[in-house]
Parts: C-alpha cells; structure tokens; sequence
C-alpha cells in the first residue's frame, strides 16, 4: 500500500498572519534569529494500491480538487511505502 | 419573489434570512443541501455559518453538497444569488466568484457592527441605493480577509464589481475602518454577469425592528425593486 504525504502552503505572495504571530511569540521568547514562520496544512491519505503511478495522479487530482486552494495555495506531495 | 434559502449541515442563519424574506410577503422556502431542486426560485440565498465545521477550508466541503450542483446551474443561467459570510466563503470555493476569504489578520473571530459604503448601484443587489450611501451592518466571521491576485483585484476594480467597502461612520473607506484586513477594504462583491453578490457583513441581522440596525432593509428592498421593475 501507499502513502501521499501531502504538504499545502501558503504562495509566498500570500501573507500569513498566524505565521506572522507565531514569529511574535517567538521574538517573546527570546528566539531572536527567528526571520519568519509559514504555517502550512500537512494531510496524510492511505490508498489501497501499489501503483505509484496511479496514486500519483489520484493524489494531484484530489489536490486540484479539493484540498488546495488554488488562488492562494500551492502543493507537493510524496509517497512512501506502507505495511498493508 | 420566490426565495429559496439552503441549509447545510452548520448553516446558522438560514432561519434569520428566511424570517426576514417571509416576514416581507415573499415565498420563501428552506432547501435542504441533500436535496436536488431548488424548487424554482427567483433568489438564492446561500446562508451564513460553519458549513461541516469549516474543516478545510471555509465552503470548501458546501462546493460538494449536492444542491450546490443546482445552484451553479441556477448561478449560470443568469438566476440571482444571494452569499452571505459563510455563503460568500461557498461562492468563490465554487468559483461563482473569484478571490479567497482567508483569516483576518486579527485572527480573531469579530463579531459587531461595522460600517459599509455602497460603491454601486448597477447591480440587483443595490439598484436604487444611491453610491456613497453608508449601511451600519454586523459583520461576524474569522475568515473574511477577501484576498485576490492584483490583476483579478484590478478586474474587479475597472468593472464596478465591488458593491461594498468597509468605512467608517462618516464613509470614509481607510484601513483604520478595515475590520479583518481585505484588499482594498471589499466588503462585497458581485460577478461578471451581476447576478451574483458575496458579502461578509449580515444584511438579515439588520432588518427586523428588534435590533438596533435596520440598514439591511436597503438591500432587500433593492431586491424587490429589481423584481419588481420599479428601479
């Protein structure tokens, strides 16, 4: 079996206030060499099939479709092998 | 006027928009999101909420309710449409509108009452309300930071489809009056064909004589003067 690990980010166009306010907080704290954070959505998806090729383009269709946005998000994804 | 108002699984004010287009002598009925017809309306209204617990992204899971099939057809026949907060969240994850709601850059959740400059009366949404007219009307939402690329920002700008800007008390459109941090302060918008109007602030907790607001009434009463031929 397989496993898309899928990343979907903010444009680097696009500001991110929580990112903006965790590198606050993180100034508070004293990690002052901190230049910027991005918060991105990290979403896993199991498929019952072997074929990377065929998994591939599911997972770029579902990421077309729905998981990203695409005026203001991109992706990228990878898969790993799986215990079935 | 035949009103046809959707309730999705979190929809929150479906009751008050149809309270309110009742109340006014409209036919007005509630439209499951299961459902496939839409039983023939005039006027759409897709509600304010959390549809399916805004997982995702705000209206991205209401773009695959079924009926959300029939409204896009309704949409793209030239039918009116009516989405307000999380049913302006619905109209651009459907693409019925362009742009993005996206969180405020407060992060925080604003819920209160907010002022509007009316920017053009060339739609049915605004027909009869003079340009400049100023609304007092709640806004309440955490995602309505409207976002948009600068060549679909300028789209909007040179085709008079921005119906509303955030203001102040005396109309004054300025960042300073800007609740949640949108582009150029668009409180609303309308699409290409003008049969379409997204807007973050809640026209129908405006228009009853139990709340201290009734500037809401100006947008339904456009409404009816469109329907009614009498603009």
């Amino acid at each position: 079996m397989l496993k898309a690990k899928i990343f979907v980010q903010l444009k680097p166009s696009v500001l991110d206030p929580q990112g903006k306010a965790v590198t606050n907080s993180l100034h508070n704290l004293g990690f002052d060499k901190v230049l910027q954070t991005r918060i991105s959505k990290y979403i896993e998806i199991n498929f019952d099939s072997d074929d990377r090729d065929f998994v591939s383009t599911q997972t770029t269709r579902i990421c077309d479709s729905l998981l990203a946005n695409p005026n203001t998000e991109t992706y990228r994804f990878e898969l790993e092998e799986i215990e079935s | 006027m035949k009103v046809s108002v959707i309730t999705f699984p979190g929809s929150n004010c479906d009751h008050d928009a149809y309270e309110v287009f009742a109340d006014r002598g409209h036919e007005t009925r509630m439209i499951w999101h299961k459902d496939h017809s839409l039983e023939d309306p005039d006027l759409v209204i897709l509600p304010g909420g959390f549809s399916y617990g805004d997982y995702l992204r705000c209206g991205a899971l209401a773009r695959f309710s079924p009926i959300v099939t029939d409204v896009i057809a309704f949409a793209r026949r030239g039918g009116l449409v009516l989405g307000i907060c999380n049913g302006f969240q619905v109209l651009t994850e459907t693409g019925l509108l362009p742009g993005t709601l996206m969180m405020n850059d407060s992060l925080r959740f604003i819920c209160r009452h907010q002022h509007l400059r009316v920017e053009s009366s060339d739609s049915p949404f605004t027909t009869g309300i003079v340009p400049g007219s100023i609304l007092d009307i709640p806004i309440a939402h955490k995602e309505g930071n409207y976002f948009i690329d600068p060549d679909g920002l300028k789209l909007l700008q040179d085709t008079d489809r921005i119906l509303f800007r955030y203001c102040d008390e005396n109309g004054v459109v300025s960042q300073e009056a800007n609740p949640n941090g949108s582009l150029d302060m668009i409180a609303g918008i309308t699409n290409k064909g003008r049969n379409i109007l997204g807007m973050m602030p809640h026209p129908e907790r405006s228009a009853t004589d139990s709340v201290c607001s009734q500037d809401g009434r100006q947008i339904f009463s456009a409404i009816e003067r469109y329907f009614t031929g009498s603009a």
